[in-house]
Parts: structure tokens; C-alpha cells; sequence
């Protein structure tokens, strides 16, 4: 046998500092919050989610259950528990049973490498706000979350059914999509930081938050971060005016409360991921982070900015939703892969270039002035160019002008004018034809009345 | 067995006889071993693709127990979420109930699949009983700046040709892909307005504003029932067509016999509803249905009663009856 170096030196490689000393009980007791702050996080969501939606519709919202019926979801979860639990006769058992199980696992899993605070005493111990920390913890999020995507997608084949299918595809190609884009949005930080601890992450932001520096970056995982948590406008996978409840239609009771779960919490988890790659994680924001010294950096203070932040994408979330209508899947796909894609790579190779003349000793003022100069010339041609396709457009328009005119009884049947239709002035006659007219819009209307 | 043996015994030398590593490694690695053979032994093709995601993640985990947990997360990441997903998209996309029968194709294929694996062990243990392995090294002198930049170093620097030419190969393979699935657009593609223009110009006006939803009744809640229209005859236009043709919609007489049923059990005045429903006018065209389906206002004559009275100024056939 050979000399093997001591076990603590190679533990020394590949670990962060400050992590893995922590007695048992401290692990137990984080391990602990973790799952009582998710599960919080999950009820307060949803009522969350449903005033902030009322009083975007000018509605009141849940207002019974509880003080100002904030213990509505609370109610709804046990009712939900308690319900039947169906299992199809057409479904696969063992896979139906496991799918929400594989959906809601990973979904706890994704907190434990999330700081959500600097070093803190708990009963005399110094420990700091986070379960544990990797060298690659960031793509380790990446892997769990790409674990949990087998739960919507077993959940789509196992039901047995055509629409939870059809919604288990679209979830499953629309994350592996969408994941592409979030994980070249994870390059420019990894870049700056120089490393993929989440902790390094936030100590990197000390001064700057990667969000202000990296601007595309941020915006394309906002936008990815959307797709990958299947949330509106990207809610393909559940669109209830095509596929019924997607995934979820064939399943009820404590399965379907189970997905539910792993949805908010997912939605927690990339907030919570967003914070801490691009929104200065647990620091204060700035004007309250110079307050006395930096106190409001220490202790337990950084758990209400942390949350805080959380809490504002949570609501970025909840107004997306009460603001923009669903994406059509071909456009949604090509928006995905044709304008997230490459704006993430093509951003990607402009700060890889960026930090490597900066590594290089290029001055900044040079770069700066580089970058001024490309900037100046893409707007100097932004201005130009439309002038020239412009006026193509406009000969365009000349040409067809010999429209058909409008003839308020195409197809035999009363029609508004389009667009650019004229209504001529019809000489109004009490005769055949308002006969007509009622009789097939009776048909027409009759089912909506 | 043999083989087994001789890596945990590997796994156990490299890793200084911790004690929580033999114990996670005797969890992990009978599970990954029962997933390789639940993917052999499964009959449907997404079960033996879960089971093989079960092995993958294993191996990930035992990566990260040997300290190398970036090879590790990135096996997870691109084998059991890209991969994977992709191979279980197919099979989904596929065939949902595709289930591999156990009847052999080809005669005495199993003896000689017994025989070539028995042959394949005996030569993968001999070869790996005698293999002189280098004595570990350990992660510390491997790689001192630890996983990443290990990984990094050798990809960019020792390997980069071999790197590039694989980078090479496959970007031939998705291009290949992508050509050999190219369709050439004869003509140019509508836009999404145009589409709509076309479809007030040349389809049917009526149905420009999409199809009648099916029926939903308190008796019958389901896609195969058509929608009544005011009249009382069913909106054919209302069930999918894919529906009828398989054969999967309930035959309009059944569905005319069935109101005529409720009607009777809810005693509603036959000929009532109907004069006050059906426009004074000309009849629609397939009015000769009405003698079948008209006694009906079955569902609807509920709906008229409570609301009759707000919806007939608004609607186009209350006000030209009055």
C-alpha cells in the first residue's frame, strides 16, 4: 500500500471553506427549516398569487379563511388531502404512484446549496445560513431540477390518458429547451465570479450585483426561469383551454396536492436562484447596506433581504401571469431556441472576450472605449438602415392596392369590414334581406345566450 | 460477482477504508446493478428507460463519493436530463402501450446470447484480474486546484485536438440532421394575420370564430355529445371528427332517444318550449331533425325558463319573434 494523503487534505480540494464542520444537530436543525420555510413559502404563494391576481382583475380575492384570508391555501390543502384518490384503470400503477413522489423530492432537494445568510451563532455554534456548499453547486441545481422534470413527465405517460401525455411531451421538451438557456445564462456569472459556489456567487457580489453588470444574462434566465417552472405565459404543459389540466388531469387527492407543492416550490427554488446568482443573494441593497457600518450585513438581518428579494420575483411571477396571455407552442419553441439561444451565446463569447483582454492587461477606459465605438456604429446603422428598408415597404404597399372592395355579404352572410376595408353607405331596406340576417344569426347566437 | 468485488474492494482501497463511503457505496452500487438488469429484463420501453436513469444517477452519486463531483452533477445533467429525456420522449411520442413481447424472433437466440455472455465475463475477467493499474493517485495530486480546473486543464490542453475533433463530429451530425429533415418551402409561409383573413374570405363564416364546443348536460359530460343548437337539433360540427371517425361518438338517435327520456322523467310540456325557442321565420336547413330532436328544448328548456326573460331582448331571435 501506498502513502494515501490524509483524508482531511483531500477533503481540502474539493470543498468550500466554512462548510462540513457543523455537529449533527446543526445540519438537523437546517435540514429542518429548510423543509418548514418551503412548505411556508408554498402556502403563502398561492394565497399571494391569488390576491395579488384579484386585485389585478378588480376582484377581491380569498378573504374567509383565516385573518384576511390568509390561511386559504392552508384550508384548500387539507380539504385537497383528504379528497378521493383516483388511480385511472388505463394507468401504469407503479409509475403514477412515483411521479409526484419524483416531481416534489428534488424540488426540497435545491434549497440545501442556497445561502440565506452570512455566518450566524445558533446556541453558541458560529455556523452559516446554508445546508451545505460545492464547487459546483450551481450546476448541481441544474441536475436536481432536471431530475424533477421526470415527475411531469411520467406523471403525462403513466395516467394512461391522450392529454396528460400530450402535456408531459410539452413539458419535458419545453424544459429541456428552456434549460439550455438558463445554463448559458449561468456562464457570465461563473465568468465573473470565477467560481460555481453559491456562496463564492454572493461574496463576489460584494460591491456590484452581477445583475447590473451582467444585464442580458439576467434577463434571458428571468425569461428561462418562467419557461422552466411551466408558469404562465409558458404554461403549455397545463394550457386548460387546449389539454384540460395537462399532466395533471387524471390525478387528484394528495398526488395532485404533491404537484402542486413541487410547483411553488420550484417557483421558490429559481427565485431563490436568481437572487443569488444575479440580485447580491442575502446582501442589502445598497443604500441600506452602507447604513452603519454594513450592520445590515450581519446576523440574522440578511434572512429579510433574502427573502425580500425572493418575494419580488415571486410577484414578477404572479403579474406575468395577470398580464400576459399564453404563448402558442411553435412560437414559444421558436423563441426558445431561435432568439434565447443565441442571444445567451453571442453574449457569452462578448464578456468570455471582455474578461480575457481585462486578464491580459488591456486597459478598462480601452475597452470601454471599444465598446463605445461597436456600440455607436450599431446605432449609427439602426438609424440608417430603416431608411432604406423603409421605403421598400412603402413601394411594396403601392401595389395591391386593387383590393377587392368590400362586400358586407361575402359567402352570403353579413360580415364586418376589415382593416382596411371602406363600409359603403347601404341604402337601408326593410325587405328580404333583414329577414335574413335574423334567421342565421339566431343560429349563430343561440347556444351563447 | 467477481467483477463487482474487485471495484468495491478498488473503491474501498482509494478511499482509506472510510467507513461512511463502504456504506454508501454498498447502498448505491446494488441499486445501480438493479437497475442495469431491470432495464434488460423490462418488458415496456419506458420502464427499462427509468430503470437505466436509476443506474445513471447512482453512478453520479458514487462519482461525487470518489471526489469528483463535477463529473458527477455533469453526468446527471447531460446522461439522465438530456438524454434520457430525449430517449423517453421518443419512446413516448413513439408508442404509449408498446410492450415487448418475450417470443423468440430468432431460433436459439437465447443459447447464443448465453453463450456469448458467458463468454464476454470469462474474457472481461481474465482481462481485468491481470490488468497492472497504476497505484491511485488520490484527487489532491491529481488534480491540486481540484475538479473543475482538473477537468478544464486536460479537456483544453492535453486533449484539445481529440476535444475539437469530437466537437467536430458532432456538429456534422446535427447538421446531417438537420438536412436530411429539411423541407423546402414551396411557397411563402402566411403570416398569422393573413391566416385570419383566409379564414373569414374562403372558410365558412359561421365557423370563423372556431367550432361549437361539444355538449356538456347534466346527464352526459363528455367530448362525444354534441351541442344542441337553439332549435334543438345537435350541432354536428360540435364533436371532434377524429371522434367519429373512429366510431367512439354516441349515434344521434341514441342521443335524440336519450332526451326524449329526460324529457318524459322531467314531465315538461312537449310542445311548449319549442314555439317560444324556434324562430318564427323560415326554418333552419336541416329542420327535418326537429321532429326528432325538437321536444326536446331537453336541456336547454331549463336554461330558458330562469333566464328567458334577460336574454331575449338581447338576442337576435327573441327580439324579431316579439
Amino acid at each position: 500500500m501506498i502513502a494515501y494523503p490524509a483524508l482531511a487534505e483531500i477533503r481540502a480540494v474539493d470543498q468550500v471553506e466554512g462548510f462540513g464542520d457543523d455537529p449533527w444537530w446543526i445540519i438537523a436543525i437546517k435540514c429542518l427549516a429548510i423543509f418548514v420555510i418551503l412548505v411556508l413559502m408554498t402556502l403563502f404563494t398561492i394565497v399571494f398569487e391569488r390576491k395579488v391576481v384579484a386585485k389585478m382583475q378588480h376582484r377581491v380575492g380569498p378573504n374567509r379563511v383565516g385573518p384576511k384570508g390568509w390561511l386559504q391555501s392552508l384550508a384548500d390543502g387539507v380539504k385537497l388531502m383528504l379528497k378521493e384518490d383516483i388511480i385511472p384503470k388505463a394507468a401504469d400503477k407503479i409509475v403514477y404512484v412515483l411521479a409526484p413522489i419524483v416531481a416534489v423530492v428534488p424540488a426540497f432537494l435545491i434549497f440545501a446549496v442556497i445561502p440565506l445568510g452570512p455566518e450566524v451563532s445558533m446556541f453558541g455554534q458560529t455556523t452559516r445560513l446554508q445546508l451545505t456548499d460545492t464547487p459546483v453547486a450551481v450546476l448541481l441545481v441544474l441536475a436536481i431540477a432536471s431530475v424533477g422534470v421526470y415527475g411531469l413527465m411520467l406523471a403525462g405517460w403513466s395516467s394512461g390518458s391522450t392529454y396528460p401525455l400530450l402535456g408531459g411531451l410539452r413539458s419535458s421538451a419545453q424544459v429541456i429547451s428552456y434549460e439550455l438557456a438558463m445554463g448559458l445564462s449561468f456562464v457570465g456569472v461563473f465568468l465573473f465570479a470565477g467560481t460555481m459556489s453559491t456562496s463564492g456567487i454572493v461574496e463576489g457580489q460584494e460591491r456590484l450585483w452581477y445583475g447590473l453588470i451582467l444585464v442580458p444574462s439576467f434577463v434571458v434566465y428571468l425569461i428561462s426561469m418562467v419557461g422552466e417552472v411551466n408558469r404562465a405565459p409558458f404554461d403549455l404543459p397545463e394550457a386548460e383551454g387546449e389539454l384540460v389540466a395537462g399532466w395533471g388531469t387524471e390525478y387528484s387527492s394528495i398526488k395532485y396536492a404533491l404537484f402542486f407543492l413541487a410547483e411553488y416550490i420550484n417557483m421558490v427554488n429559481v427565485s431563490a436562484l436568481a437572487t443569488t446568482l444575479f440580485l447580491g443573494g442575502w446582501r442589502a441593497p445598497w443604500p441600506l447596506s452602507a447604513i452603519n457600518d454594513g450592520m445590515f450585513n450581519e446576523g440574522w438581518w440578511p434572512l429579510l433581504w433574502f427573502f425580500g428579494k425572493v418575494i419580488a420575483l415571486l410577484f414578477l411571477f404572479i403579474w406575468l401571469r395577470g398580464t400576459l396571455p399564453r404563448l402558442r407552442y411553435d412560437q414559444f419553441m421558436k423563441f426558445g431556441w431561435k432568439v434565447l439561444i443565441p442571444v445567451s451565446l453571442g453574449w457569452i463569447v462578448l464578456v468570455a472576450g471582455m474578461r480575457l483582454a481585462l486578464n491580459e492587461g488591456v486597459q478598462r477606459e480601452e475597452l470601454m472605449m471599444w465598446g463605445g465605438g461597436a456600440l455607436a456604429a450599431i446605432l449609427v446603422a439602426s438609424f440608417v438602415i430603416p431608411l432604406f428598408t423603409e421605403r421598400r415597404a412603402d413601394v411594396d404597399e403601392d401595389e395591391p392596392s386593387a383590393e377587392p372592395e368590400f362586400d358586407p355579404f361575402a359567402g352570403g352572410h353579413p360580415v364586418p369590414p376589415l382593416p382596411d376595408q371602406q363600409v359603403p353607405a347601404v341604402p337601408v331596406t326593410a325587405g328580404g334581406t333583414a329577414d335574413e340576417t335574423t334567421e342565421s344569426e339566431a343560429r349563430e347566437e343561440g347556444p351563447s345566450a | 460477482m467477481s467483477l463487482l468485488a474487485t471495484v468495491a474492494a478498488q473503491v474501498a482501497e482509494t478511499s482509506s477504508g472510510s467507513t461512511g463511503e463502504q456504506v454508501l457505496f454498498w447502498i448505491i452500487a446494488p441499486l445501480a446493478v438493479i437497475g442495469a438488469l431491470g432495464l434488460v429484463t423490462s418488458r415496456k420501453a419506458v420502464h427499462g428507460a427509468l430503470f437505466l436513469a436509476v443506474t445513471m444517477v447512482g453512478l453520479a452519486i458514487l462519482y461525487i463519493a470518489l471526489e469528483a463531483p463535477f463529473l458527477g452533477v455533469v453526468q446527471i445533467v447531460v446522461y439522465t436530463g438530456a438524454i434520457m429525456m430525449l430517449f423517453l420522449f421518443v419512446i413516448m411520442l413513439v408508442g404509449v402501450d408498446a410492450s415487448d413481447s418475450r417470443v423468440e424472433t430468432i431460433r436459439g437466440q437465447r443459447a447464443a446470447a448465453a453463450v456469448a455472455v458467458v463468454g464476454v465475463v470469462i474474457l472481461l475477467a481474465s482481462v481485468a484480474g491481470r490488468a497492472a493499474l497504476p497505484d491511485p493517485a488520490g484527487t489532491a495530486d491529481a488534480a491540486p486546484e481540484g475538479n473543475v480546473y482538473g477537468i478544464a486543464d486536460l479537456l483544453f490542453g492535453r486533449y484539445v485536438w481529440a476535444f475539437e475533433v469530437v466537437a467536430a463530429v458532432l456538429i456534422t451530425a446535427a447538421v446531417g440532421a438537420m438536412v436530411l429533415t429539411h423541407r423546402e418551402r414551396i411557397s411563402r409561409r402566411l403570416s398569422q394575420r393573413e391566416l385570419a383573413e383566409k379564414r373569414f374570405r374562403e372558410g365558412d363564416p359561421r365557423q370563423a370564430a372556431g367550432l361549437p364546443p361539444p355538449g356538456v348536460y347534466a346527464r352526459h359530460n363528455a367530448v362525444d355529445t354534441p351541442a344542441l343548437l337553439p332549435d334543438g337539433t345537435p350541432a354536428e360540427s360540435s364533436v371532434s371528427q377524429v371522434l367519429v371517425a373512429r366510431g367512439a361518438t354516441r349515434p344521434p338517435e341514441e342521443f335524440a332517444a336519450d332526451i326524449d327520456q329526460i324529457g318524459g322523467d322531467a314531465g315538461i310540456d312537449e310542445a311548449g318550449p319549442t314555439s317560444d325557442d324556434a324562430p318564427p321565420g323560415g326554418e333552419p336547413p336541416g329542420s327535418d331533425a326537429r321532429g326528432v330532436a325538437g321536444p326536446s328544448g331537453p336541456a336547454s328548456a331549463g336554461t330558458d325558463e330562469d333566464a328567458g326573460d334577460n336574454d331575449q331582448p338581447g338576442s337576435g331571435d327573441g327580439g324579431a319573434a316579439r
